[in-house]
């Protein structure tokens, strides 16, 4: 090996950052020729059916599997009581008060349900089909309890979910700027605007369940028979489930090696332990032999948790020209039967963002977790800053219209301006870039706004059957979780960092290894575009390796958009480390002074010479070692850990115009336009997947999916028949387009993207669904905007009765718990009101 | 999920099936194209001990024109149908029923005589075959018979079949030179209809000279809107010639309620889908 000043085969690659390129990931994802955890056979492997509660809520009586036993190729048959302590137990990571209600949650229930889809028994079987069969022999017993199924009922704790918690309410949080010394107190904001002849607006909203929905059903198999226990599984988080399974099953966390293979998506439905990873490992444990179990679509939809859930009481104090002067929320979250692994810090994801973009004087957040027996909810997409998101944005059209101002006006008038940045908010974040202003003018240049508000005053005075709404959504959000100490102060169970490798190996090829877990995101593709930069190797050359605990034995997973801008990061950091070791013997193979080195497209030069060498040519030459600088360790690799100071704060102005057929209550998205401000992009075409997906997400939630319970309990939504989710057959062609202020945050200047089109899509959709029927009276209409919902609000509206649009209205009565707020469930169920 | 265990047959003709049906009697299934016994089975709601596949009986497939009528074979998938020049020339109701079906790969998989045998009231081919006065051939183990729409549903999911007789063919009286369209009423694309409206009209100088209109999804059975089709008659093929008699179209009706939709909203939807049907089958707008 010599240094000489020959080229190196290949040019210096191009810039890598910022290409369009195709994910390197998809052939095999998309053709299904890869390792989804189901397509794992092994050797002598046993397969597992679940036996599940009908009820709600039940007492388990008697369970009888001996005819279950006798059925053919039947291992065994086991009950909560056979695997007792060895089954473990499913933890929560974020208990949010220290007096919190956290009902024992295990993965076989022993003498008592409570839910709907609950696992009493397994059955152990040489195949799925003969596990499936013998499942229907198992013979349960119950008594039948009477269950929390409302959620503001239970919080009456009428009827307990857990009868010996004693109560149904979980935890209490609160943060109140008056206390945190970030703003002023909310109640006398309120109370001075109610005075001064000011705006009080009195809102309550209903953030419906919803179901994750990920593509590939969950699946996990595990290998008991290694000195280590293997688990595969279908997961976000191979090492916070290596942890849990550790912490409760006794088995020590360096004889489990955990490995999230392919995973077809999760949208925070794969941020869990689920009770069946727990009984998998169980029964491997148990018979000594290698087991699977993949769930149907049908268990997925009843025992894969849920997400949202809430409803939210909102109190806005502005001035008469509508700047805000305070803002108080209280919300109720339904928890589902347990509190999960993050379930309950759901809602608090969503306390510091009500107050969005705007500058508001007093804030103050208080959410009632409630346990109820239905399926336990926790992160789905955007996981509690959607939530916020729809509030504050669905009250700033409110506030508008009571000013009687444009919705952009109004957001204006309260907005953070680009100059102000950084900024510290009323909920003590501060937001280090920014510009709001350019967001918005892009995207009303992109959307025709005045044309399109034209549109919409001659349909109304015509008095088309049609009528056209517009609707906006200015969000913000915090996402990149991170960071460790923040994340301690709210006492989640665990950090926030993320870890990186980075290997040169002897033939200059490059491993990259990631902590940061994929399930459909092209980390592979974006990962290598960083490193291939910041190396100046081939794109080609960088393999990046995730996803398992042996090959990457530090990370903590994937959720919250935080695999980039923390993630990514950390591999930097990796880099950049690599670059000085080889720096070091670049001077050494030069014989000229690191001081005097230059490094750019992958070569390190001698100043003012022709003299080079490549960093491929380095990596050979470390590898023989025959010839380094005295005293140096043989090796380039490089390991980095980033904890970042700060969230990340994406940002954008989204769009939308609806069409309204006022016969029948039929919606037509007409056009959707957003902008986002996400800074740097690494690679243009991945994001747009991310924004096109994330609307799409966010557009369902507002128009078409909702998990319904009925009166027993049973999920009512329970196959695709009924929970509608969308294809490309409803949706429109998205224009997207981006400002970019760079993230201060970290040193490649990006913002997370992964949840940002779902946090702001769906009030744009519901403001321009009732900006297109405002004029008939009408102030809300609940989610999903069902065209029959739609329609019964016209009916209601033109009858000259009060319109009663279910969530909407100020109409909060202090005889009923939370500071009265009136359940409505019931009359939209049976169709009384929309 | 996996189903539980059945047997299997695959007969090459007709009286094969029959045979076998005799044989297995109320433990046999008919699978046609399978689109929703399948899921069916999957799901565990049904366990017939046999299932009797009629894919491999080709005398089942096709479309013919029989003099006044077109005839199509029961196990004709929704794809040829609806690619069908005969259809739609003489029975285009069915083929702008079949354009909206499900979605593209049910269309190539599932089965007009299947669908229909199948009676799901929220079925897209119960309402065009009851609008155009379609006759049910089936087949049993004493011969052949024929069957009109009006008698051929019965109620939900149960047909004029008998446990022991297999549908063969549809056939479709010639409605050649009519206007038709089927107005359906959906919240996502695949979903089943809410509601839907096919009409057929014949237009004669400006107005309307024989109207056929059949609901979908509005009772247990497919609807025939027989209040409408008369009111129609003599009327301009104009939103106010054809609004009235739009309006009767839930006379008679006892529609579901469900996830989609109240009864009541699904009332006022058939009128309003009504019209709609009748004023685009007759080649105008509104």
């Amino acid at each position: 090996m010599t240094a000489t000043e020959a080229r190196p085969e290949a040019e210096a690659p191009e810039r890598e950052i910022g290409r369009e390129r195709r994910r390197k990931e998809d052939q095999r994802l998309i053709t299904g020729r890869t390792r989804w955890t189901d397509n794992i056979q092994l050797p002598g492997m046993l397969h597992l059916a679940m036996v599940r509660s009908p009820f709600a809520h039940a007492r388990i009586t008697s369970i009888d599997t001996t005819e279950a036993k006798q059925s053919p190729n039947v291992v065994d048959v086991v009950t909560g009581q056979d695997l007792a302590e060895t089954q473990g137990v499913l933890i929560n990571a974020w208990p949010i008060t220290p007096d919190q209600k956290t009902p024992t949650h295990l993965p076989v229930a022993i003498d008592r349900v409570a839910f709907a889809g609950e696992i009493v028994a397994v059955v152990v079987a040489r195949s799925a089909a003969e596990a499936r069969d013998a499942a229907e022999l198992v013979d349960v017993e119950y008594d039948e309890l009477p269950a929390a199924l409302d959620l503001k009922e239970a919080a009456t704790d009428t009827v307990l979910a857990h009868p010996d918690l004693g109560s149904n309410k979980s935890a209490y949080w609160v943060f109140d700027s008056g206390e945190a010394g970030t703003g002023g107190n909310v109640d006398d904001a309120i109370t001075q605007a109610r005075d001064s002849g000011g705006i009080v607006l009195e809102r309550e909203y209903r953030q419906q369940r919803l179901i994750p929905a990920f593509m590939e059903p969950r699946s996990t198999v595990v290998d008991p028979t290694g000195e280590q226990l293997t688990v595969w599984s279908a997961t976000q988080i191979p090492h916070i489930l290596r942890f849990a399974l550790a912490a409760t099953t006794g088995i020590p966390e360096s004889k489990l090696r955990v490995i999230a293979p392919d995973v077809g998506g999760g949208f925070g439905g794969k941020l869990q332990t689920t009770p069946e990873e727990w009984i998998t490992v169980a029964l491997a444990r148990r018979t000594g032999k290698p087991v699977k179990y993949t769930e149907t679509r049908s268990e997925s939809l009843i025992a894969a948790h849920h997400g949202r859930d809430q409803w939210q009481k909102l109190t806005l104090a502005a001035d008469r020209e509508g700047n805000v002067t305070g803002l108080k929320v209280q919300l109720l979250a339904d928890l589902g039967a347990y509190v999960s692994l993050v379930g309950g810090g759901v809602p608090v994801l969503g306390a510091f963002m009500f107050n969005a973009i705007y500058k508001f004087p007093a804030y103050h957040f208080a959410v009632q977790t409630v346990l109820t027996n239905k399926t336990w909810t926790d992160a789905y997409r955007g996981a509690g800053r959607p939530e916020a998101t729809f509030a504050i944005e669905r009250l700033m059209d409110e506030l508008a219209a009571e000013v009687g101002v444009d919705p952009l006006e109004i957001r204006e008038r309260n907005w953070i301006k680009h100059e102000e940045f950084p900024f510290t908010t009323v909920a003590g974040l501060e937001y280090d870039s920014g510009n709001y202003e350019a967001a918005t003018a892009r995207a009303k240049e992109m959307f025709g706004y005045d044309e399109l508000r034209a549109e919409q005053r001659r349909r109304r005075e015509s008095g088309d059957p049609v009528q056209l709404g517009i609707g906006v959504s200015t969000f913000t959000e915090m996402c990149g979780l991170a960071p460790s100490r923040v994340l301690g102060q709210l006492d989640y169970g665990a950090g926030g960092w993320e870890h990186a490798s980075v290997r040169m190996l002897a033939t200059g090829k490059v491993e990259v290894v990631t902590g940061a877990s994929a399930h459909g995101q092209g980390h592979e593709t974006a990962f290598s575009q960083i490193v291939a930069d910041r190396l100046g190797v081939p794109f080609e050359d960088v393999e990046v390796l995730h996803g398992d605990t042996q090959v990457a034995p530090k990370g903590l997973d994937t959720y919250g958009s935080r695999s980039l801008v923390v993630g990514g990061e950390a591999l930097v950091k990796a880099s950049d480390k690599v670059v000085e070791k080889a720096k070091t013997v670049a001077a050494h193979l030069l014989e000229a002074s690191a001081d005097d080195l230059d490094f750019s497209g992958g070569r390190f030069t001698v100043r003012g010479t022709d003299q080079g060498v490549a960093i491929q040519e380095i990596a050979t030459a470390v590898f023989a070692a025959h010839n380094l600088p005295d005293g140096m360790e043989p090796s380039l690799d490089s390991d980095a850990t980033f904890d970042p100071v700060n969230f990340n704060y994406p940002h954008g102005t989204h769009l939308c115009a609806m069409e309204v057929d006022t016969e029948t209550g039929a919606l037509r998205m007409r056009k959707y336009v957003c902008v986002d401000d996400i800074g740097n992009v690494i690679n243009p075409l991945i994001v747009s997947g991310q924004v096109h997906g994330g609307l799409v997400q966010g557009i369902a939630q507002a128009l078409w999916e909702e998990a319904v319970y009925d009166d027993s309990g049973t999920l009512v939504s329970g196959s695709f028949v009924d929970y509608l989710l969308p294809t490309s057959a409803d949706t429109i062609s998205f224009e997207v387009d981006h400002t970019t202020t760079p993230s201060l945050t970290n040193t490649l200047g990006t913002k997370g993207v992964g949840e940002a089109g779902t946090i702001a899509s769906t009030p744009a959709v519901v403001n321009a669904v009732v900006d297109a029927v405002r004029h008939l009276g009408i102030t809300d209409i609940r989610m999903p905007c069902t065209p029959e919902r739609v329609w019964r609000a016209i009916q209601d509206a033109g009858s000259g009765t009060e319109p009663t649009t279910g969530a909407a209205a100020p109409h909060f009565d202090a005889s009923t718990g939370m500071e009265g707020t009136v359940d409505r469930t019931a009359g939209a169920q049976d169709g009384a009101q929309q | 999920m996996i189903p539980a265990q059945f047997d299997y047959l695959a007969p090459s003709t007709v009286e094969e099936a029959l045979a076998a049906l005799a044989q297995h009697g109320d433990e046999a299934k008919i699978l046609a194209g399978g689109q929703s016994l399948l899921p069916v089975l999957r799901m565990r709601l049904n366990a017939p001990e046999m299932v009797i596949d009629l894919g491999k009986i080709t005398s089942l497939r096709g479309v013919r024109d029989d003099g006044d009528a077109i005839v199509v074979g029961a196990m004709t998938q929704h794809s040829v149908v609806g690619s069908d020049p005969l259809v739609a020339e003489h029975a285009a109701l069915v083929s702008k029923a079949v354009e909206h079906l499900a979605d593209v790969q049910i269309r190539h998989r599932g089965t007009f005589g299947g669908a229909l045998a199948h009676a799901d009231p929220a079925g897209d081919l119960g309402a065009p075959a009851l609008a155009l006065g379609a006759q049910f051939v089936i087949q049993g183990p004493g011969g052949t018979r024929t069957v009109p729409a009006e008698e051929f549903f019965v109620d939900l999911f149960e047909t004029a079949i008998g446990e022991d007789e297999i549908l063969t063919e549809v056939r479709l009286p010639k409605h050649t030179g009519w206007g038709a369209h089927y107005e359906k009423f959906v919240r996502v694309a695949h979903q089943w209809p809410i509601v839907a409206v096919a009409a057929a009209v014949r237009v004669d100088g400006g107005s309307i000279a024989e109207a056929r209109v059949g609901l979908t999804n509005m009772g247990n059975t497919p609807v025939r809107a027989h209040a409408v089709e008369q009111a129609l008659v003599g009327q301009p093929a104009t939103p106010d010639g054809v609004r009235d008699a739009a309006a009767r179209a839930a006379e008679g009706t006892n529609p579901p309620s469900d996830l989609n939709g109240d009864a009541d909203y699904r009332r006022h939807l058939a009128t309003v889908l009504t019209r709609r049907a009748v004023l685009t089958a007759a080649g105008a707008t509104g």
